[in-house]
C-alpha cells in the first residue's frame, strides 16, 4: 500500500440532477482519508476522461441515477482506456438495476454500489482494490 | 542522499521526456511523483528544470468564495482566445486529522475539457501551511518546462497567512469580494502587502464600486512618496481592478495588466523575485536532505541522543544544531 492518500475522482455523468449521493460520498471519502476531486454535475464522458487524466487519479467513481447508465458508463470506460488509463479502478453507484450490472462489468466497471451503501463499505473496497501507484 | 538510483533515474527520464514531447499522461504522472516527493520526481526535475523559466507564473489568493476558481476559468477562456497554452494548479486544504481532502475548484473550470492546451491539476495542501502545497513550486516548474505559457496557482483560500504564494509566483493577484468586511482581514493577514494586483470581484453585486474605491484610497496612503529619501522596505502599490468573473466582465482588462507584469530578463524587480524563489526552493531541499541524512542508519542513534539531551536540558538547542551539522558530510 502506498503511504500517500488514494486519489479519487467523483463525477456525475450526463444530465442527471441527483447530486446528493455524490456529495455525501465525496465528503465521506475525504473523512476516510482519501483525496477526492469532485467535478460537479452534468459531465460529458470527455470531461470525465480529461479530469481523470490530468488529476492522475487512482479511482474514478461515477454516480448516476438518471437511467442513462447503459449508454454513458461504457463510453466513459472506453475513453479512459483510449487515454491509456487502463490501471484506474472504475466504480459506479446510484440507481442501477441488478440486471444491468453484468454488462457494465463486462464494459470495465469494477463494482456497482446501490442505495444504502455505507461510506465505510466503499472506503474499504477502494483501499483493497485501488492499484498502488509509484 | 545525492543522486537518485538507476531505476528511478530511468523512470524519471522516461516521464520527463514524455512530458516534454507533449504526452499529458506523462505530465500528470510526473506531478503525482512530485507531490509524493519520490526519487523519480527528483530525477525528472533535474532534466526539466533547465527547460523551465519561460512561463509567467501568477498566484491567485483571497478569501473563500471570493471567486478565485471562477476567475481562473474566465482567465483560461480569454488566454485561449489568444492561443496561449495555460495550466492551473488549484490547492485545497487537507484534513489535519484524516489526511483526506475535498478538491472542488475544478467544478468551476469545466468548460475547457478536450482542449489539450489547458491543463488543470488539483492539489491537496497535505499539511503544508501558507496556502500552498509543498510541491506547488516544483509542479509549476514541470508545467513551465512543458511549455505552458501562463501558469495560474489558486491558493487554499483561508484568506489568511497565504503570503507564501508571493514567493512562488511572478505576479500575485489578491481577490476581494464586496462588503465582506474583508478589507480589514486582508490588511491583518498581510495579503495586500504582497499583492501586485488587487481585484474586487463580483462587480455585479451592490457595494463593489465602493469596496474598490476604499481599497484604492487605502493603498495610496501606504504607498511610498517618490524622492522622500526614505529607503525602508515598503509594501507594493498594487493596482485595483473590478471584475465580474461569472460573466467575464473586466477579465480582458485584468489579463492586459497581468501581461504588463510579465517578468522580463532586464527588470530588477522580477530578477529579485526569481532569486527569492530559487532561495526558497534550495533551502527547502537542503533542509530535507540534512534531515534525511541525520535520520539514516549511520546517524540515527547519535541524532536521537542529541535531541534527547536537548529535551532533558542537558544541551542547549544551539549547541545541538552545531553538533548535528558537524555530523553531516
Ligand atoms: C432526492 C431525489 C430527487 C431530488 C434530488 C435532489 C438532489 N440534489 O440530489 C429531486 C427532487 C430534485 C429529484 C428530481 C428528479 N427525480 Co429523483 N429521486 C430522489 C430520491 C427520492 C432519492 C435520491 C437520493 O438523494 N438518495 C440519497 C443518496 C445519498 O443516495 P444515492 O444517490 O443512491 O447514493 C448512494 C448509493 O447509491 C451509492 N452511490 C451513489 N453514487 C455512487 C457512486 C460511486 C462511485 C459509489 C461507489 C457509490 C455511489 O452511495 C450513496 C450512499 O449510500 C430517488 C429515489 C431513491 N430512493 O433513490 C429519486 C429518483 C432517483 N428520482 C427519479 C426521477 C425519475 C426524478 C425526476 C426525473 C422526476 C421528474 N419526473 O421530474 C427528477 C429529475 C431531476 C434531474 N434534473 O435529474 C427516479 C429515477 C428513475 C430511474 N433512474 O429510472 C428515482 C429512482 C425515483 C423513482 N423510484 O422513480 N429527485
Ligand atoms: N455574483 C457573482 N458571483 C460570483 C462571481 N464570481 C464567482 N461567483 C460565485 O461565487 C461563488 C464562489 O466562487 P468560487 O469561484 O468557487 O470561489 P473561490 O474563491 O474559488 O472559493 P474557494 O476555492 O472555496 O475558496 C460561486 O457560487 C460563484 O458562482 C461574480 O463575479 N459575481
Ligand atoms: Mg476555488
Amino acid at each position: 500500500m502506498p503511504d500517500h492518500p488514494i486519489k479519487v475522482l467523483i463525477a456525475k455523468p450526463g444530465l442527471d440532477g441527483h447530486d446528493r449521493g455524490a456529495k455525501v460520498l465525496a465528503r465521506g471519502l475525504r473523512d476516510e482519508g482519501f483525496e477526492v476531486v469532485y467535478t460537479g454535475l452534468r459531465q460529458t464522458p470527455e470531461m470525465i476522461a480529461t479530469a481523470a487524466l490530468q488529476e492522475d487519479v487512482d479511482v474514478v467513481g461515477l454516480s448516476i441515477l438518471s437511467g442513462a447508465h447503459m449508454t454513458l458508463l461504457p463510453r466513459i470506460c472506453k475513453l479512459l482506456r483510449d487515454e491509456g488509463l487502463d490501471d484506474v479502478l472504475i466504480t459506479a453507484g446510484g440507481i442501477i438495476p441488478d440486471d444491468d450490472i453484468p454488462a457494465l462489468k463486462e464494459a470495465g466497471i469494477a463494482e456497482v454500489f446501490g442505495p444504502g451503501t455505507t461510506i465505510r463499505e466503499v472506503a474499504d473496497y477502494l483501499r483493497a482494490n485501488a492499484n498502488p501507484r509509484d | 542522499m545525492g543522486e537518485p538510483g538507476p531505476e528511478p533515474a530511468a523512470r524519471g527520464r522516461e516521464l520527463a521526456e514524455g512530458a516534454l514531447a507533449g504526452d499529458r499522461r506523462a505530465t500528470a504522472r510526473l506531478l503525482t511523483a512530485i507531490e509524493n516527493r519520490t526519487p523519480v520526481a527528483e530525477a525528472a526535475l533535474r532534466i526539466l528544470y533547465p527547460q523551465a523559466g519561460q512561463a509567467h507564473i501568477v498566484g491567485i489568493t483571497g478569501p473563500p468564495g471570493s471567486g478565485k476558481s471562477t476567475l481562473v476559468s474566465a482567465l483560461i477562456a480569454n488566454v485561449r482566445e489568444a492561443g496561449r497554452p495555460v495550466a492551473v494548479i488549484a490547492v485545497d486544504p487537507s484534513s489535519p486529522i484524516t489526511g483526506g481532502a475535498l478538491l472542488g475548484d475544478r467544478v468551476r473550470m469545466q468548460a475547457h475539457a478536450g482542449d489539450r492546451d489547458v491543463f488543470i491539476r488539483s492539489m491537496a495542501a497535505r499539511g503544508h501551511a501558507g496556502g500552498l502545497a509543498a510541491a506547488t513550486g516544483a509542479a509549476a516548474a514541470v508545467l513551465d518546462a512543458c511549455g505552458f505559457d501562463l501558469i495560474l496557482i489558486e491558493t487554499v483560500g483561508t484568506g489568511q497567512s497565504e503570503v507564501e504564494v508571493a514567493a512562488a509566483a511572478d505576479t500575485t493577484v489578491v481577490l476581494e469580494a464586496p462588503e465582506m468586511g474583508d478589507e480589514v482581514q486582508a490588511i491583518k493577514a498581510g495579503l495586500l502587502e504582497v499583492a501586485d494586483i488587487v481585484v474586487v470581484n463580483k462587480g455585479d453585486r451592490p457595494g463593489a464600486q465602493r469596496t474598490a474605491a476604499q481599497l484604492r484610497a487605502m493603498l495610496v496612503a501606504i504607498a511610498p512618496r517618490p524622492g522622500d529619501g526614505d529607503e525602508r522596505p515598503r509594501p507594493k502599490r498594487p493596482e485595483v481592478l473590478l471584475t465580474t468573473a461569472s460573466t467575464s466582465v473586466g477579465v480582458p482588462e485584468l489579463l492586459a495588466v497581468l501581461d504588463r507584469h510579465r517578468p522580463t530578463d532586464h527588470d530588477s524587480g522580477s530578477a529579485a523575485a526569481r532569486l527569492a524563489r530559487a532561495e526558497a526552493q534550495v533551502w527547502a531541499i537542503a533542509g530535507d536532505r540534512v534531515r534525511a541524512q541525520l535520520h539514516d542508519d549511520r546517524h540515527r542513534e547519535a541524532t536521537e541522543a542529541t535531541l534527547r539531551a536537548v529535551a532533558d536540558h542537558e544541551l542547549d538547542p544551539y549547541a545541538a544544531a552545531d553538533r548535528l551539522l558537524g555530523d553531516v558530510q
